[in-house]
């Protein structure tokens, strides 16, 4: 089962107008399965982590129902078939 | 989401270009500059608080600074007033990895001198100065500005760590003044391998040694291109000028009712008027006395007037920031200030008399205008293919299926 990597509607512009995205290969990673996102899809890299490779502030990133925030960040590892999700957090003004 | 509109200009109109909280709006008046088409608002929830009209070359186009707090910074372009804009794919501003530092948003664009017409820069937060020598193609940082000795030492201000001004030298191309709150006012003489505080005579209020070597709270600087060795300066705290670019500076507060205040315009054809909007206190942050008063100097700062025509003399608690003051170059030259409230005034007699041109705005963060033609060579500049990467300004404004269409169509190959 490919890993699917779902992102808001808001970047979808740069992903082609999809929402959701299947990777290809076997990302055992959050990072990996990232990589290979931004390999088809340029213009999220940018959006979804900062300069220093660190994701956002404000966008919070699950595999599954778990926050990569509090597992193990990036390296958090990816099941088989698992699905990302890329969420806006619920703050501003 | 509000509908998009747009403006059209010709030589001879005057644009005025309007950043707020949740978007950026285009202005267009003729010569008169009575009544006046809006056009936007640009992206649309974002604030914008850097915005620049670039006619060098035959170019019209209008550069602006994008912010989300989500999804990071990212300058943005139109060549035709905001009807396809271009949002590059990669970032172009952000910082190199070994500086550990990361954009949280862009305060300044400012052009090049006229002879270097492919030349952009950008002032930024956390404080730092970035280039383009290719039109805004690409950038990078002004390194011996973002390795100064004296960066472990500056503070942010109220507004956070920024680099909000960038005056260059009209006539030493190495030569450039910038201002970072709080750190002060810095100078380069040899094209920005190195940076001098230059500070001597501007007070910092708020540290126990008032006349520090850096530190003070900058919040706005002039300068007239007919007169590059005078500069004027809008602190936290004091007015002054300089008549040695910077060396040293003069307390120049006479007979302003505060000497408080952010923003600051110098006329577009005589180096001896500036315009500033006095703020009652660093706590108050409102216009003294509930009155809207624009004051103007017109002997370099020996004397204040205030202009008052057509603009409220009762309960108008208003804060006007530091780029929100701009003069297009008409003659009579014409002066326009947005509010924080939203509103956005202007005169077209240098000040003289005032009318609200535009009400219900988000607060307003950056106002510039310009008169349409004053560019040079009249064939404009035609951008190279790594630009052709347009976003239909539907993009911003709507997320139907037309914007997914166009960003479908935008080559991938990414770095710019």
């Amino acid at each position: 089962m490919p890993v699917t990597i779902r992102i808001p509607t808001y970047l979808a512009a740069f992903a082609g107008g999809l929402n959701s995205l299947a990777i290809e290969g076997s990302p055992a990673t959050v990072a990996e399965a990232l990589e290979s996102l931004w390999r088809g899809s340029p213009g999220l890299k940018d959006r979804i982590l900062d300069e220093q490779g660190e994701v956002r502030q404000h966008i919070n990133i699950f595999v599954g129902e778990e926050a990569i925030r509090f597992a193990d960040g990036l390296s958090t590892k990816v099941p088989n078939g698992a699905e990302i999700l890329v969420v806006p957090a619920v703050s501003g003004g | 989401m509000p509908s998009v509109r747009h403006v059209s200009a010709k030589k001879g109109d005057v644009i005025v270009l309007v950043g707020t909280m949740k978007g950026a709006f285009v202005l267009r008046s003729n010569a008169a500059r009575k009544k006046w088409d809006v056009g936007g608002p640009y992206s649309i929830g974002s604030p914008v608080y850097a915005m620049a009209f670039d006619q060098r070359q035959g170019r019209h186009r209008i550069w602006w600074a994008q912010q989300s707090f989500r999804w990071g910074t990212v300058l943005c372009s139109s060549d035709d007033y905001g009807k396809t804009i271009t949002e590059p794919e990669a970032y172009s501003v952000k910082f190199p990895p070994e500086s550990k530092l990361t954009l949280k948003n862009i305060w300044q664009i400012a052009l090049g001198r006229a002879d270097d017409p492919d030349t952009l820069y950008c002032g930024v937060e956390p404080a730092a100065l970035f280039e383009s020598h290719d039109a805004g193609k690409s950038w990078t940082p002004v390194k011996g500005l973002l390795d100064h000795p004296h960066r472990d030492r500056w503070v942010p201000g109220g507004g956070g760590m920024c680099l909000h001004t960038i005056v260059p030298d009209p006539v030493d191309p190495k030569r450039m003044t910038i201002a970072i709150s709080t750190a002060g006012t810095y100078r380069t003489d040899d094209g920005g391998a190195t940076w001098q505080a230059r500070n001597q005579g501007v007070r910092a209020e708020f540290l126990p040694d008032k006349y520090p070597e850096f530190g003070q709270c900058v919040h706005k600087i002039v300068q007239h291109p007919s007169k590059p060795g005078r500069l004027f300066l809008q602190n936290h705290w004091g007015l002054y000028r300089s008549d040695d670019a910077g060396n040293s500076w003069k307390d120049i507060a006479n007979g302003v009712p505060s000497d408080f205040g952010f923003c600051m315009v110098i006329h577009p054809h005589d180096p001896d008027t500036v315009y500033i909007v006095p703020i009652e206190s660093d706590e108050y942050r409102c216009t003294p006395e509930g009155k809207l008063r624009v004051y103007r100097t017109r002997n370099a700062g020996e004397s204040w007037e205030p202009l008052t025509r057509g603009l409220p003399q009762k309960n108008a608690m208003e804060t006007i920031l530091r780029d929100s003051l701009a003069a297009d170059t008409c003659d009579p030259a014409g002066i326009y200030f947005g509010t924080r409230s939203g509103k956005v005034y202007g005169s077209s007699d240098d000040g003289k008399s005032w009318q609200a041109i535009l009400e219900g705005l988000p607060p307003v963060v950056c106002v510039r205008a310009a008169l349409v033609g004053e560019g040079g060579k009249d064939s404009p500049r035609r951008r190279g293919g790594a630009e052709k990467r347009k976003v239909q300004a539907k993009r911003s404004t709507s997320r139907k299926a037309p914007a997914r269409r166009a960003a479908k169509s935008r080559p991938r190959a990414g770095k710019r």
